[in-house]
């Protein structure tokens, strides 16, 4: 493929990158919204446009565990799922990292039954969040598209050896028509050249994977787990340098948009971002002195870029887009309170939970929610969390 | 058993893939099983194993007991795992990223792993024919949690989740029949086998490796721990199963039933119940059932392979 502009269904643009990417291996269940994409990945391997093995299993437990069994042979491996499907193959989400496969997978966002529901939120991601597997949250085509290169850029690398979850939100984004700048293969090839696995399954030189612990070691192998997910970030920057190098495109885990100068800020993930933004332009004509701060890279959970990006602000207003039910708020809420905790000049943390199930969240919603937010911080209104325009 | 009255060590490969040192029990059939089908099988293999028994004894960290590649994910998944393993290295191979080559690629389970919580993955490898075989070690219940009921175990016999008791006879359905199962699914190569015909068993497992497409292979293995047996009787038990036609060897290749052995004289079911603990509640009636289940099903059988 050539360097390219293209208006394209961002599932589409997606499968493309994995084929750009020469993935050897995909194994998929069909599951809405996620479907676009491995229909597309099963087209190109129908049409030998992309060489690679599309296994298409009985289920997404299996999916996950052929994608283990391809990676565990040095294959280069995706998948895609959504909600119901994540929550079926969690049983083998935790091992894939666990056992250092770096898969990929694409996880176009929907939320978690009952009642069933085909449409977005973060629900399903967060059911997984303390899996050990990297997290990226990603906000228009083109970052889907970037994402996908990045993302096995960043697992396959000997120092990291983790799976990547792309987050992209779907419906929303997944089928959303975007214009979407492709790269040429070659540029792709230098970005993500064909990589080794040292340490597979070889008849030559055989090793046992997935071996039992006793309590006297299995510690020891979490720590290893915990050192291996925090050490990633490192990489994580690298890549996203060395892209921007490629393409003229950059990336940070912690991004903020007309947050320099502002007293408070709304917080975001995902595609969501951009209406934020439309929201603060509005409310800056208006005089509020509000920013965006949008949280890409979600585990492993970037501390100090948070630092720096709420210094001097009184105020954060969350828009989470899942809940702990029975807990004190949704989670990146709880995130950034526990991680703010114990900084002297810790901004106060207000959350709203919206957006569940792709309910619409306008303009006009995010500055009712920003404007309504910073009345609570002022009134001290600040525990737990508020359900953003409920019927009745 | 003249036959296998010959059995010498040096006539086996003298290569050990799945090595000593492992903490299986005493008289473990089982793991002699795995010893044996590894045997056949030879280097060129990679191993997908179930969580199970044979997984614990033979990988405690930092330790393995395997001399081939091997990998362990879960409970339901080896059948999946092989297929990625088999896919993976076929498109890489394709690729030119590896040296084309001959792999065995071999998943195993016990009958809790296969019959129970991964019987739609291993349908779901059986059916997309994916070049590997499958083998089952069937000890008859989940021995590594406990001795609890899976639904291989035979009618009457007492596990700890299917005691027999005042109103119970211990396991209350019959034995599900996993082989006829793997026929279903039109592969190539289906066999069972049992250690205490050990050339029987590595016949059977060459075949295996060397037809393309899925073999499921059924391996009845004796758990002196779990059947409440003495644990240098394995071997004896498992001859007992085979000879009383409880257990019957055979093959399906292409299509065509084939006995690989026929017990001459058939010897009565009561020798292979009696002496095992688990079934020690059972009354004269009781083996009488099981006794007219055995002949019917094995004359069945006779009617298949004779048929071809």
């Amino acid at each position: 493929m050539a360097k390219e502009r293209k208006g394209i269904e961002v599932s589409l643009a997606v499968a493309e990158a994995v084929g750009q990417a020469d993935c050897d291996l995909i194994s998929a269940y069909p599951i809405t919204p996620q479907t676009h994409i491995v229909e597309h990945l099963s087209e190109m391997v129908a049409n030998a446009h992309l060489d690679a093995e599309f296994v298409p299993v009985e289920s997404e437990h299996s999916a996950m565990s052929v994608c283990c069994g391809a990676a565990a042979v040095g294959a280069r491996t995706f998948t895609s799922t959504s909600s119901q499907g994540l929550a079926l193959m969690a049983e083998i989400f935790f091992i894939t990292s666990a056992m250092r496969l770096p898969v990929v997978m694409a996880l176009a966002n929907r939320s978690l039954s009952a009642p069933l529901s085909i449409w977005n939120d973060h629900t399903d991601t967060m059911m997984v969040r303390d899996g050990g597997w990297i997290h990226v949250f990603v906000e228009n085509g083109q970052e889907a598209y970037d994402h996908v290169f990045w993302a096995f850029r960043v697992a396959e690398d000997p120092a990291v050896r983790l799976p990547v979850a792309l987050n992209i939100d779907g419906f929303i984004m997944t089928h959303m028509i975007e214009p979407v700048d492709f790269e040429d293969d070659e540029l792709i090839k230098r970005y993500v050249p064909e990589y080794r696995m040292e340490k597979r399954l070889d008849p030559d030189n055989p090793v046992s994977m997935g071996c039992f612990a006793m309590p006297e070691i299995y510690s020891e192998t979490q720590m290893v787990r915990e050192n291996a997910l925090v050490e990633s970030y490192a990489t994580c920057i690298k890549a996203w340098d060395e892209w921007a190098a490629l393409t003229g495109r950059q990336y940070h885990p912690v991004e903020t948009y007309r947050a320099d100068d502002a007293e408070y800020c709304i917080v975001t993930m995902g595609s969501l971002g951009e209406t934020a933004m439309a929201a603060v332009d509005e409310l800056r004509e208006q005089g509020e002195l509000v920013g965006v701060i949008k949280i890409r890279l979600w585990r492993p959970f970037p501390f100090d870029d948070l630092f720096k990006a709420v210094a001097g602000k009184d105020t954060l207003i969350v828009l989470d887009r899942a809940i702990s039910f029975g807990g004190p708020g949704g989670p990146v809420a709880l995130e950034l309170r526990s991680a703010l905790c114990n900084s002297p000049k810790a901004p106060v943390v207000v959350d709203y939970v919206a957006g569940l199930a792709s309910r619409d969240v306008t303009v006009e919603d995010f500055k009712s929610i920003i404007l309504g937010g910073k009345a609570k911080a002022a009134g001290g209104e600040i525990a737990g969390f508020t359900f953003y325009g409920l019927r009745g | 058993m003249d036959k296998f009255s010959v059995f010498s060590a040096r006539l086996v490969e003298k290569d050990e893939l799945f090595t000593s040192g492992h903490r299986a029990c005493q008289g473990c059939a089982e793991a002699l099983a795995v010893r044996l089908v590894m045997k056949a099988l030879g280097r060129n293999t990679i191993v997908a194993m179930a969580t199970g028994c044979m997984e614990i004894i033979s990988s405690p960290l930092p330790t393995t007991a395997w001399q081939v590649p091997w990998i362990h994910v879960a409970f339901e998944n080896s059948s999946a795992v092989i297929s990625g393993c088999e896919s993976g290295m076929k498109a890489m191979m394709r690729k030119g990223k590896l040296p084309a080559k001959k792999i065995n690629f071999v998943a195993m389970g016990g009958d809790g792993a296969t019959a129970d919580i991964g019987m739609g993955q291993l349908s779901g490898a059986m059916e997309r024919g994916h070049d590997m075989i499958y083998v089952c070690y069937d000890n008859e219940a989940y021995m590594n949690t406990g001795i609890q009921r899976s639904s291989a175990t035979p009618w009457g016999a007492s596990t700890t989740t299917s005691p027999a008791g005042k109103i119970s006879k211990g396991q209350f359905t019959q034995k599900k029949d996993m082989p006829k199962i793997a026929i279903a699914h039109n592969i190539p190569y289906v066999a069972t086998a049992c250690p205490s015909f050990p050339f029987d068993l590595m016949e059977k497992v060459e075949k295996a490796a060397a037809i393309e497409g899925p073999a499921y292979l059924h391996i009845l293995s004796v758990c002196p721990t779990g059947w409440r047996i003495p644990s240098e009787e394995a071997i004896k038990y498992g001859r007992l199963a085979v000879n009383t036609c409880v257990f019957p060897l055979y093959e399906y290749e292409y299509g065509k039933y084939n006995l690989t052995y026929r017990p001459h004289p058939i010897l009565p079911v009561k020798e292979y119940i009696q002496g095992q603990g688990r079934f020690r509640h059972l009354t004269p009636e009781d083996i009488d059932s099981i006794q007219e289940r055995t002949r019917t099903e094995y004359e069945k059988l006779l009617k298949l392979s004779e048929e071809g």
